[in-house]
This record gives C-alpha cells, structure tokens and sequence, in this order.
C-alpha cells in the first residue's frame, strides 16, 4: 500500500502530544496507563527521550509531580486514565492550585461519540476539575491539539501558576492531523502579570522611609518569582525585619540576621507577637491565609499594611491595604528598594530578640536539647540541621511533624522546603519526596513523615524501588494522629477519639520493597541512627519513634489573636 | 455593610462551560445569583452576562475580582443601579376569552403599555419589557384572571460610564 507524502506529514494525537512535551522541554512524566489512554502510553513508548515514573496510585503521581515542580521549578507533567484514574488526581491539583505550582495533567477520555453516554469509566472530569483547576479544557479535535497544549504550558507556568487539565477523548488520541507547533506567549483574555504601578510604588516607599517599627512578611511569591536576591537586598538596605510563611520558607537564609523567624498558628512567638507592633506591614508574595493571620479582626490593625502580589484578586481579599503593588516580585522588591532609603533598626530588632529570648527559655530549649523523657520531634530536625548543614531539602507531610520541621529546619539554599500548605494534604510527603528527588537530583533529598501521613501514600514505596531515586525516610513516629490528638488534649477534654494508631513494623515494609531501614528509640543511639541514613548509598527509611504526647508550642489557637501565642498548654 | 443590588458585566470568551466557572464563583462566596443573561457583545467572539446580585459593596468587589482571574474572563465590572440603564422582558400567557372581560383591554394597553404578542383560540400572549416592577405590577394585575403562564427574562443592561471595553483589551 502506497502512502501519500501528505498522509506521512500527520501524525495521531497521542504522537502530537509526545512532540508538543518535547517543544516544552519536558523530560519527566508521572503517570499511570488504562484504558481511555492507552493510545498516549503507546506513542509514548517510541519517545525514550520522555522519561515516564510510574506511580502506584495517581495521587501519588501527581504528588510527585508537585514535588518536581517545586524542587525544580519548571512545569510538572502527569499522565491519568478517565474515570477513576482521572478522580485520583483530584486531590493533588486541589493541593496544586491553593499552593500555586504549575502542572499540566493530561487525562484520557472516552471516546467522543460515547461522551454523556455513562460510558465505561467516562467521568465528567471536566467539570469536576473545574473549581480546582487554572484553567481546563476538553479536546475532541485532533486539530486543536497543539494549540491547546501550548495555551496548558503557558497558563500553567505564568503569572500565578496553577493546575492545568487537559481531558483528550480517545478518538482524537487516535486521529491523524497535520502537526505544527507555536509556544503560547500571551491570550487576549489574560494578564498574567500586572503592569507595575510607579504611583503605587512611590507611595509604598514614603510609607515605609517614614517607618518607626516596619516588618517585612513574605511566603512563596519569592520563590515563584525567583525574588530571593531582590528579597535580601532590600532587607539589608532598609535594615527591616522579616519573617515568613511555611512556603515562603528557604527563600531567605535561615540564619539571616534579618530573619525573624516563622509566622502564623506554630510560627515563632516574635513575629506574631511584632505583627500587632510593627507601624508597616509589607507583605510580599503571600496572600494573608487564616493560619497565618488568626482572628483577623485583631490583626495588625495598628499598622499600614502593603501588599506586593501578582494576584489582584488577593488584594483587599482578608485584611485591608493601604498601599497594592501589584505586579512580579522581582521587578516590584527592586523598584522598590530603589527607592528606599538606606537604614539600621537596632532598637526595633532588639524587642525581636527579646521575644525570642522568652521562646527560647520557655520551648525553644527543651524542645531542642532535652536530657530525659523520650526523643522529640525537634532534637531529630536539629540534629539534621547539624549534619546536612542546612543544604538538604526537606520535604514534610502533614501534622506535627511538619509544624516542628518548618519552625526548626534550617536552609541555607532557596527551594529546599516543600510541603503541603495550603491544603494540608496528608499522604502529600512521600512521593513529592521522589518528585523533588527526580526534579534536583544533585541534592539531598529527607522526607519527613508522621506515621499516620506515611500510611495514606506507602504505596508509593514502590515508586522509588522503581525509580532509585534517593530518599531519605525520616519517619517521626508518636503512634498517634499527633496533631489531631493535640487538639483533643487541648480542646477536646482529652478525648482521644481515634487517634492512636497500631501501626506495622515500616522497617520490614521497606524492605520488602527492597529500601534498607532501621528504627531507633534511644537517644544516645539517634545521632549515629540518622548518620546511617544519611551516609547510605540509596534510598533509606529511619523510623525514629518520639514522644507520644508532646505538644507543638507555640500555638496561636483558632479564633484568637496572634498576639495571644501561648508558648505552653495551661 | 448594607446589601444594595449590583448588576456584573462579565466579558468572555465564547468557550463550553465558561458559565459553569463563572457561576461558581457565586457558589464559593455563598451569593445567590438574583438573575443571568447570556449574549454576544458589540466586539466579535466576546460573550457577555449581565448578571445581578443583592449584597454588600465588599463582596461584590471580592466576587468580580475571583471571576476577573479566570483565564477566559476578559473584564466584570459591576455597577449599582442608578449607573445602568436596564429592562427586563416579560410575557404572559392568559386564556383568550379574559378579552372580553369589561375594561381589561383597556387597562392594559392604558396603564400597562402591553404588546400583545400572539392570539389563538385557546389562549393570547402579552409582553411587558420594563423594570422589575413594572412587569411584577402587571403579573399582579394579570393573576385574577386566570394567568395560565409567566416568564420572566434576567436583565440585560448597559452602563452610564463611557470607557468601552476595546479600551481595556
Ligand atoms: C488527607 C487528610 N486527612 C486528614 C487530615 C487531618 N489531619 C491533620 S494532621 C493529622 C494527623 C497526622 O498524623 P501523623 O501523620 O501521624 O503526623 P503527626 O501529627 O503525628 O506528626 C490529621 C489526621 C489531613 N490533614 N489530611
């Protein structure tokens, strides 16, 4: 059979999306096959240039994805099936939209003549997605193919990035068409990065040049916008302190001299004592989240408040400002500090200090240092400090753990603290911990998971015997839903309504996955413990088991002010 | 903060389920949706719906922001009433014989400014185009007589500020 010239120049849907991955630089694919894509699966078998991880549950895809997405800052590719496959990654683009990171998931659909039909594993993906997602789209069309993938590209990686799915019916996986490709750069109907404002930027300055007691608070905007370095220069030019949110964490040195600490419900005492101090308030790439700001009627209310974001839609959103600069951190922190006046503020750092002094005497110290009683969650985050120098990156789960990690980590390098913030997904940890592997993979990659957070995605155990990725499995085991049970100590007359655990031996899992582990319960045997993770060649799971009540303090409970950070239960 | 009812003007693409990201939004911030027009706009290929909501200046302004961000949305304004100019269309279906009736023609062509869209056998139509309530005042009227069908269109509006949309784009 003779085939014409113009028959061989077109190529089928599924191939067409291998070459539009190529045209965007993708090199790294999670995924997991079935039916409705089967035909994407195939094409992909011909790209070995397109490297494919292959989850163990599309949650764990995604995840992964996010977890690449972060470490490396570029766009994180997930493949699913329709219907079942494409529910399972509901979960992870929620958690990528509230936590701005750029995805592109594609998702097999079924065949168009069977759309509305209740066809085997059709799912109306489209709608589902929709509140969850930057933008969306069907394509039945062969045709529109390329033009739909680089508009996903785009959307996803620019202005406030976000989760992007695309749903391909099978039939126009199978469809041949002509394929040409053209990046994606700007659409009518959106502005991904506002025009920066000069009034406002001038304003912002006058304000913050007549500042007695300004404070600088920031979160993953810096990082976003690769800001870090315009971050520290205006923080050293105007002498101001800062501090952060949980995803603005690693942005600045952790043993900055300007660096105050963490903000919100475990943040450190200092900054949310200073938040309802301060004269100024300049919050930069962060959008004011309820655990940052407690009661919001009792936030900051004495201070002017500033607001640098790209995001209008954040502006006014939970407190007042009196002065927007919307636009790209980047350029907006420089064209700021150009017009800042150079300054000290040695008085105003002091009452910092002092606070801090409180924390240290009354958590900081028998967190960190204790000399009786069981291990606790913060002397292994110390001793880790110690021995990677603060140049791993830490990944976390979600719970106590997580809130003892972001206070007491330290990062020297940007990008090194993933977690999941926003949507506080448990079962987030694991397989964003192979992500960030797979996204950085000349780094040092510890994985730092409650016991309950390690059993809702240890399926991924297999994704990393697969891959080889190196992670380092820190488990931090209370054999409690720690934080759930803290609550229920505090506010719920310890009533421990299923909390506590019984866990399996995580030891022999792992090594029934091929991933050496051991467990430690002393302390004079926890240094040695962590260095044989940290020295083993590969992947590897310590299980450290910690003290089953301990508490994280400071809190900021719900509903109250964060100047009432109580610094111990009573 | 007191409710008033604004009319949004949303500007968009012509794409499937566009609405159904818009209306969610509305969902979201727990603001019900008082009435929806759909229509093409004096530029090629963009939709516009003229959507009202009665609540407060804060939500409103928060809300248009949320449907602005979506990627297909080009421009919402929203506006309080006295910036727009706005009808609503009504039509009412009764049975033909209420013709007849002494004074009713008359009442309604007089004080209502009624068009009567279509005569049958059985049954007649009217149509009031007009503010709330004026077809709210005349389905009143028309209820004793044995009203056998109501509909009432959501408003469609245009604002008193100048600024085009082109100039926005
Ligand atoms: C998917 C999901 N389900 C439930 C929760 C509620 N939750 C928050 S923290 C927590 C306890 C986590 O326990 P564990 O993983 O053991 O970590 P720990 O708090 O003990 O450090 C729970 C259940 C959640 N955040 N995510």
């Amino acid at each position: 059979m003779s085939v014409s010239t113009e028959e061989k120049n077109k190529c089928s849907g599924a191939e067409a999306l291998m070459r539009c991955l190529l045209a965007e630089g993708t090199e790294l694919i999670f995924g997991y096959p079935g039916g409705a894509i089967m035909p994407i699966y195939d094409a992909l078998y011909d790209y070995p240039e397109l490297e494919h991880v292959l989850s163990r549950h599309e949650q764990g895809a995604i995840h992964a994805a996010q977890g690449y997405a972060r470490s490396s800052g570029r766009t994180g590719v997930v493949f699913a099936t329709s219907g079942p496959g494409a529910t399972n990654l509901i979960t992870g683009i929620a958690d990528a939209m509230i936590d701005s990171t750029a995805l592109v998931c594609i998702t097999g659909q079924v065949s168009s003549k069977l759309l509305g039909t209740d066809a085997f594993q059709e799912i109306d993906i489209i709608s589902i997605s929709m509140p969850v997602t930057k933008w969306n789209y069907q394509v039945t069309d062969v045709t529109e193919l390329p033009e739909i993938l680089a508009k996903a590209f785009y959307i996803a990686s620019s202005g406030r990035p976000g989760p992007v799915l695309i749903d391909i019916t099978k039939d126009a996986q199978f469809a041949l068409a002509d394929f040409e490709y053209k990046k994606c750069n700007s659409l009518r109907s959106y502005r991904p990065v506002p025009n920066v404002s000069q009034e406002a930027i001038d304003r912002a300055a006058e304000i913050i040049n007549n500042a007695k007691k300004p404070f600088l608070i920031f979160g993953q905007g810096i990082l976003l916008a690769k800001a870090e370095a315009e971050l520290r220069n205006l923080l050293e030019k105007t002498g101001i302190p800062s501090a952060w949110t949980i995803l603005g964490l690693s942005a600045l040195d952790s043993d900055h001299p300007l660096n105050m600490g963490m903000l919100g419900m475990h943040g450190n005492y200092a900054p949310n004592i200073m938040t309802n101090e301060c004269d100024v308030l300049i919050a930069v790439g962060m959008r004011f989240d309820d655990r940052v700001t407690g009661d919001l009627k009792r936030y900051a209310k004495q201070a002017k408040v500033i607001h640098l974001d790209i995001d209008p839609a954040e502006i006014d959103k939970n407190v007042k400002t009196e002065v927007a600069v919307l636009g790209d951190a980047k350029e907006t922190l420089q064209r700021l500090s150009a017009k800042l006046d150079a300054n000290v503020h040695f008085d105003w750092i002091s009452q910092f200090h002092e606070l801090e002094k409180i924390e240290e005497s009354k958590v900081k110290n028998k967190d960190l240092y204790p000399t009786e009683g069981p291990i606790t969650m913060a002397e292994v985050i110390r001793m880790v400090n110690e021995k990677t120098g603060g140049d791993a990156i830490v990944v976390t789960d979600v719970g106590q753990h997580q809130m003892v990690t972001c206070r007491y980590a330290k990062f020297k390098q940007t990008k090194s603290k993933i977690t999941s913030g926003g949507l506080g997904t448990m079962g987030f940890c694991l397989p964003a911990a192979i992500g960030a592997k797979l996204g950085a993979p000349e780094r040092t990659v510890i994985a730092v998971i409650g016991d309950g957070g390690f059993q809702m995605t240890i399926q991924e155990l297999g994704t990393l015997f697969q891959t080889k990725a190196a992670v380092k499995i820190l488990i931090l085991n209370n054999e409690f839903l720690g934080m759930v049970r803290q609550w229920q100590e505090l506010f719920f007359d310890r009533r421990y309504a299923y909390t506590e655990m019984q866990n399996p031996d995580f030891v022999r899992i792992a090594s029934g996955y091929g991933i050496e582990g051991s467990t430690v319960k002393e302390r004079e045997k926890l240094s040695d413990a962590l260095d044989g993770m940290l020295n083993y060649p590969g992947s590897y799971l310590l299980e450290v088991m910690v003290g089953k009540e301990d508490n994280v303090f400071p809190m900021v409970p719900t509903g109250a002010s964060v100047s009432e950070i109580k610094l111990g239960p009573e | 903060m007191s409710k008033r009812y604004y009319t949004l003007s949303v500007f968009t693409e012509n794409k499937i389920g566009l609405l159904n990201r818009i209306t969610a939004m509305f969902t979201r911030q727990h603001i019900n949706i008082e009435s929806i027009a759909a229509s093409e706009s004096e530029i090629d290929g963009i939709h516009r719906y003229t959507i009202v909501v009665f609540e407060d200046k804060n939500a409103v302004q928060k809300l248009v922001k949320q449907i602005e961000k979506q990627v297909e949305v080009l421009k919402a304004f929203h506006h309080e009433e006295e910036e727009t100019v706005f009808q609503e269309i009504a039509l009412y279906k009764l049975p033909s014989k209420t013709m007849n009736k002494a004074g009713f023609m008359e009442e309604l062509i007089r004080n209502h400014n009624v068009r009567l869209l279509s005569v049958e056998e059985a049954f007649m139509v009217l149509e009031k185009t007009g503010q709330r309530h004026e077809t709210q005042a005349l389905l009143n009227y028309l209820q004793p007589y044995g009203l056998l069908e109501f509909v009432r269109s959501g408003r469609v509006a245009v604002t008193k500020p100048m600024a085009t949309l082109e100039s926005y784009l």
